[in-house]
């Protein structure tokens, strides 16, 4: 028999040819396996279908044969040195086709065919062996692969937002998605937008209640957000829908609840008919954003020169629900904010019309905001900015 | 302010409530309630008990064994003491075996108080105890007749003559009652007095309002017989009584307005001393009492203080009083300042005779501003601030004389003398039911509203639809106080809750806004932390950071009230803040830190200050540890990238910063324009601030950013040719920058110049001292074609010509 010269052929991987040709030769099926009538055919006169059938049978062997060598192979080399055996240009199956000339034209294509089918079953069981090993392979690599998924893991180096940042984003989140616009005001600020278009005059004893900073007697540090309102209110662009964040000071020496400088955020809206109902409504859309779903509010009357009627706005206690505990210092209730109507007057005096047109604020403390959310219980905590401290947001 | 309920209930004889019902229902309807005590939540099984007999301890000094009388019948247990007050005889209060007291007799109160049980003291029974007033929870200020140590002592007081034994001691001494304490809004200038409370808690309640009944009093003489009364300056005294009492005689006020006024936080001191505070707590009216023996002329004369004077108060400090202040005069001299605190020189003492009673209405802001000026506040004062009702002054003042009447204090003379040049009248406020609802969201019907302002007094005047209001409501004057009257009687939580309807707005944030949340994500991204800084600082900084004198950075806002120094002007640059919480994490061993801040920082236009000073926001970035210059100008350039500013970005190292390295610090130019710095803090200003490690900054303006700043990004091809890169190596003195080099690349490079990198800086063995080698990899490459060589040789020759200009040498 012919040894394929396995080497030249195209190869799953680098072949040993002399290996195959061993293997090959040590098969002893090969020979006895060889049927008696091969060897008569040189004798008497061979018919047709002699022909055929001597070919059938011939085939069915060498199928049979490549089978019984592909199932028994131990590992992609050996497998590809069968291929080539059998289907490589000097492989058994390919002498067959060759010597397909030497049968009947018309019997050809009944030949053809069943030498095609030997091929693509062959074909198939090497694939499916080829697939088997590499599964096998990749079962071993993966498995000596195996890592320790508890050691430490590699972080990148991520800084941390501020906390007072991080709640006053929660809160533009709110309102922007309510249709309001974030603006800002200055910090240094015209006594007149700080207090006197608030409807607080000069001398006013709510002047006092909020120690002002000075920097000449018509220059402040803006004590409250509510400063915006004029600003806005005098670009007599209508409706208003804002929120006013920033810094604000006051002169408050600094402790645990108390900081010289501090954040608010300032809300207006102005349209026609806006209501105080319009107020309830909306503080309680975000108390609830802000809070979680179950939050109650409670308005309780108040005074601020600027609004009128006025209130003072308590959430339900969000760490007991209303129950009573020691942050909502057993009340049940927290205080947020402070907000009313706007108050006729500081429509008037930034030129819009208070017949026509109604409107609600609101200021909220931001540092109040956070202090509660992320249960800090030392406002210095805020400014100090130890990383140990930031890196908990 | 803090009231007792009795005295609340004294006025509002209906109302019946817990005081948690009490505290909820008054703060819905505007009076809010802060807190309340409760002064007999711990008392329990108290009786009034006799001690009939005393005997000594067998086996201790200090104690007794008393046998005490707890009821009518004669009960008696056995209680051993060791109070050092105990007789035979005396009345007492006793807390029975399984009774509660409040806390121990030094005081301090016990939560929850302290359960009394039989037991033995050194092997003798005791069924109970004998108390003291602090372990009844109260204390002497309440109590001024109790022992300074001991058993409260009911026989000392012959108001309790008629006490019963085995009755409730807690009711006897007046303690079933509840204190609390309101929160008043400045402009509720009624409710800074019991009678304003409980008018709204009549109101709130619906109950029957019943005011004290004040009779004509007075002899048959007239008080301007005794006294004349003259206003100077009527602006800053709208009206003045006076009423006189003769034949006083001082004694301790009756006990139940002794613990009135102890319950109010005020001390007890004499009949005509509590009187005056009885009424300012009452009526919120405050009153003076001049020594009228003492008073020059027998004559008041209320004018301005003279610049430069000085006057004694009655608490003996000297005080300079000036012009702008008001002063109470006699004919020759002052004896007050007004509204604010009684002379020396007028004081009543324990003798005095006769006296001027005085309940005036002095100007609002000018007391607040005197009062501060004096640095003095008193309770007078902080009443008279909030701008009192002149009509309420004689009604005080009646009642003050009835009550000296009452108690037996003097003999008060008939008639007053009242200086009242332009009296105040009620106001008219237009009323429009329908508004009201317009503007509450609501729909009430006008008869409830109406229903609403009678229960305060406001009445209503159909004909001309006007709404009347008493002179003490001076908060309400428009509409919209009338509407809050509605809200808060119907009740804010009837109101309903809806949200705006209209015409729909766009939720956004400004742009500068935008740019500033990109400037935080790419910091966070580079493992920057947020800090936030004071916005003002000490003018010492300049000097911490080397800023020289003169330099513009020192003109600064300057607060003129500061808390102090180191808050005493406003930043004109961001790095101290940084600087200083980068200092501190140091201090506390953090390593690696990195900070960001965005810091406004306050330039004057022009000093003094005429106009707001420009608020710029700076972004600015330090850090201390791993990393380097150009690790920080990698994120400044990534950061400048992503908010849109693609233009060549250079770096001149002639910043000029004093507080930066001199050899590491460059500003950082875009389209012509500094757009911020960075550097290598001064090694100097760095141990001023304690960090002993290297520290980089890097402050950009925003404002310019902002103004360049465009999220516009259009798409360009990717390249379908390849490029064409050359390498060059170059040898220069070391004084040539880097930056010097780039500009002739990008200068001569050609239309097809794509990208340049330098990939190698070497100095040392091969080149010459003083000189180093750059090369740089540059690349070419054009949209439509596969560029030929010469088209690349050609833009290397103009690159290689203009580098030579420099002096820079191939390297071989």
């Amino acid at each position: 028999m012919r040894s394929p010269c396995a080497g030249r052929e195209f190869n799953y991987r680098p072949v040993q040819g002399n290996t195959v040709m061993a293997a090959h030769a040590n098969t002893p099926s090969a020979a006895i396996t060889r049927p008696a009538f091969v060897r008569c055919q040189r004798g008497g006169k061979i018919t047709a279908a002699q022909k055929e059938a001597f070919m059938k049978e011939k085939l069915a062997q060498l199928k049979e044969r490549a089978l019984s060598q592909i199932t028994a192979s131990e590992g992609l080399d050996k497998l590809n040195d069968i291929r080539v055996a059998f289907l490589g240009k000097k492989g058994e199956l390919t002498d067959m086709l060759k010597s397909l000339k030497d049968v009947a034209p018309q019997e050809r294509p009944a030949v053809g065919q069943m030498v095609n089918e030997a091929r693509a079953a062959i074909e198939a069981k090497l694939e499916e062996r080829k697939q088997a090993f590499e599964k096998k392979l990749r079962e071993e690599k993966m498995a000596a692969e195996t890592i320790d998924v508890t050691l430490p893991a590699k972080k990148p180096m991520l800084g941390h937002r501020h906390p007072n940042t991080i709640a006053l984003e929660e809160v533009e989140r709110i309102f922007v998605g309510m249709g309001y616009e974030v603006v800002e005001g200055p910090e240094v600020e015209y006594d007149y937008y700080n207090f006197e278009a608030l409807n607080i005059p000069k001398n006013h004893p709510a002047r006092d209640e909020q120690d002002t900073f000075y920097v000449t007697d018509n220059i402040v540090l803006r004590t409250q957000t509510s400063s915006v309102q004029a600003h806005v209110m005098e670009q007599g662009k209508l409706p208003i829908r804002i929120i006013a964040p920033g810094r604000v000071f006051r002169s408050d020496e600094v402790d645990a609840t108390h900081s010289p400088s501090f954040h608010q955020i300032e809300g207006l809206v102005i349209d026609k008919h806006i209501t105080f109902a319009d107020l309830k409504g909306t503080l309680a859309e975000f108390a609830k954003e802000l809070f979680g779903a179950d939050t109650k509010v409670k308005f309780r009357p108040h005074h601020f020169p600027f609004t009128e009627p006025s209130a003072e706005v308590d959430v339900s206690c969000f760490k007991c629900g209303g129950s009573g505990c020691r942050f909502c210092k057993g009340s049940g209730w927290i205080e947020i904010l402070g907000c009313g109507m706007v108050h006729p007057n500081v429509l008037k005096m930034s030129g819009i019309d208070p017949e026509e047109y109604t409107g609600f604020a609101f200021g909220v403390g931001l540092e109040r905001i956070a202090l509660l959310k992320y249960e800090i219980d030392d406002m210095r905590l805020l400014y100090e900015n130890d990383v140990r401290f930031l890196k908990q947001f | 302010m803090n009231t007792p309920l009795s005295w609340i209930k004294a006025y509002v004889p209906g109302l019946d409530c817990t005081a948690q019902e009490y505290t909820d229902a008054m703060t819905l309807s505007g009076t809010k309630v802060e807190g309340y005590e409760c002064f007999d939540a711990d008392l329990e099984k108290i009786v009034v008990g006799r001690v009939n007999k005393v005997l000594r301890h067998p086996d201790a000094d200090k104690l007794v064994i008393c046998q005490v009388q707890v009821s009518e019948e004669g009960d008696t247990v056995q209680i051993v003491t060791g109070a050092p007050n105990v007789f035979e005889g005396a009345v007492v209060p006793v807390v029975l075996d399984g009774g509660r007291v409040a806390g121990g007799h030094n005081g301090e109160k016990t939560p929850g108080g302290i359960r009394i049980k039989k037991g033995k003291l050194r092997g003798v029974e005791s069924f109970g105890m004998m108390c003291s007033i602090e372990e009844l929870g109260s204390s002497r200020e309440m109590y001024p007749d109790a022992p300074e140590e001991g058993l409260y002592i009911f026989n000392n007081n012959p108001a309790y003559a008629d006490l019963k034994i085995g009755s409730d001691a807690v009711e006897a001494l007046g303690l079933h009652d509840v204190n609390f304490e309101y929160e008043v809004t400045s402009n509720r200038v009624d409710c800074f007095g019991v009678l304003g409370i409980a008018r709204e808690a009549a109101a709130t309640f619906g109950k029957e309002f019943v005011p004290p009944v004040v009779k004509k009093t007075g002899n048959n003489e007239k008080a301007s017989d005794y006294v004349s009364v003259e206003i100077e300056d009527t602006t800053l005294c709208r009206r003045y009584v006076g009423r006189v009492v003769k034949n006083i005689k001082i004694a301790p006020s009756p006990m139940w307005m002794q613990r009135r006024l102890a319950a109010n936080g005020i001390r007890p001191i004499n009949n005509i001393v509590d009187i005056t505070n009885y009424v300012m707590e009452e009526y919120a009216q405050p009153m003076h009492a001049y020594d009228l023996d003492r008073l020059a002329g027998k004559k008041i004369i209320v004018r301005r203080a003279k610049d430069g004077e000085e006057f004694v108060t009655l608490d003996g400090q000297v005080r300079q009083v000036d012009s702008s202040m008001l002063m109470i005069c006699d004919g020759e001299k002052a004896v007050g300042i007004a509204g604010i605190m009684g002379g020396e020189n007028s004081k009543i003492t324990d003798d005095v005779k006769t006296m001027l009673f005085e309940a005036a209405c002095f100007d609002g802001t000018n007391i607040r501003l005197s009062g501060k000026k004096l640095g003095l506040r008193t309770d007078a004062a902080a009443k008279f601030e909030k701008g009192l009702d002149p009509n309420n002054a004689m009604a005080a003042m009646d009642r003050a004389c009835q009550l000296i009447e009452e108690l037996g204090a003097g003999e008060v003379v008939g008639g007053a003398v009242d200086v009242y040049p332009e009296p105040w009248q009620e106001k008219r406020v237009k009323f429009d039911y329908e508004r009201t609802n317009a503007v509450l969201g609501t729909k009430l019907d006008k008869q409830t509203m109406l229903s609403y302002f009678r229960k305060i007094d406001l009445a209503y005047d159909e004909a001309t639809g006007e709404v009347i209001v008493p002179t003490w409501r001076q908060d309400v004057n428009s509409q919209c106080d009338l509407d809050e009257e509605v809200a808060r009687f119907y009740g804010y939580d009837n109101i309903p809750a809806t949200l705006p309807s209209g015409e729909a707005t766009t939720g956004k944030l400004s742009f500068k806004l935008r740019i500033e949340a990109m400037a935080r994500q790419m910091a966070e991204q580079f493992g920057f932390f947020e800090s936030q800084n004071y916005s003002f600082e000490s003018p010492k900084v300049f000097d911490k950071l080397l800023i020289p004198q003169g330099d513009a950075a020192r003109n600064t806002v300057v607060i003129s009230n500061p808390l102090g120094e180191d808050y005493s002007v406003m930043r004109t640059l961001p790095l101290n803040g940084l600087l200083s919480s980068l200092a501190t994490n140091y201090n506390r061993r953090n390593k690696n830190v990195r900070l960001y801040e965005l810091a406004n920082v306050y330039l004057p236009k022009s000093l003094p200050l005429a106009e707001l000073p420009d608020e710029r926001m700076q972004f600015v970035l330090g850090f201390y540890g791993e990393g380097d210059f150009f690790d920080l100008k990698g994120v400044v350039e990534e950061f400048l990238e992503k908010v849109g500013l693609k233009d060549i970005l250079t770096y001149d190292p002639q910043a000029g910063k004093t507080y930066l390295h001199p050899g590491r610090q460059a500003n950082i130019c875009y389209q012509g324009g500094v757009i911020g710095y960075l550097g290598e803090i001064h090694p100097e200003v760095a141990e001023r601030y304690g960090i002993g490690e290297k520290v980089y900054a890097a402050v950009l303006d925003m404002p310019q950013i902002v103004e360049k700043a465009d999220f516009d990004t259009k798409y360009v091809g990717v390249a379908k040719f390849p490029p064409v890169t050359r390498d060059i190596s170059m040898v220069m003195k070391k004084e040539i920058l880097a930056g010097q080099v780039e500009e002739i690349i990008r200068k001569n490079g050609g239309k097809y110049l794509e990208h340049y990198e330098l990939f190698d800086i070497y100095e040392g063995a091969q080149i010459a001292e003083g000189y180093k080698s750059i090369a740089y990899s540059i690349s070419f490459r054009a949209n439509d074609k596969t560029l030929e060589d010469s088209e690349v040789n050609a833009a290397m020759e103009k690159i290689l010509k203009g580098v030579r200009t420099l002096g820079i040498e191939l390297r071989s």
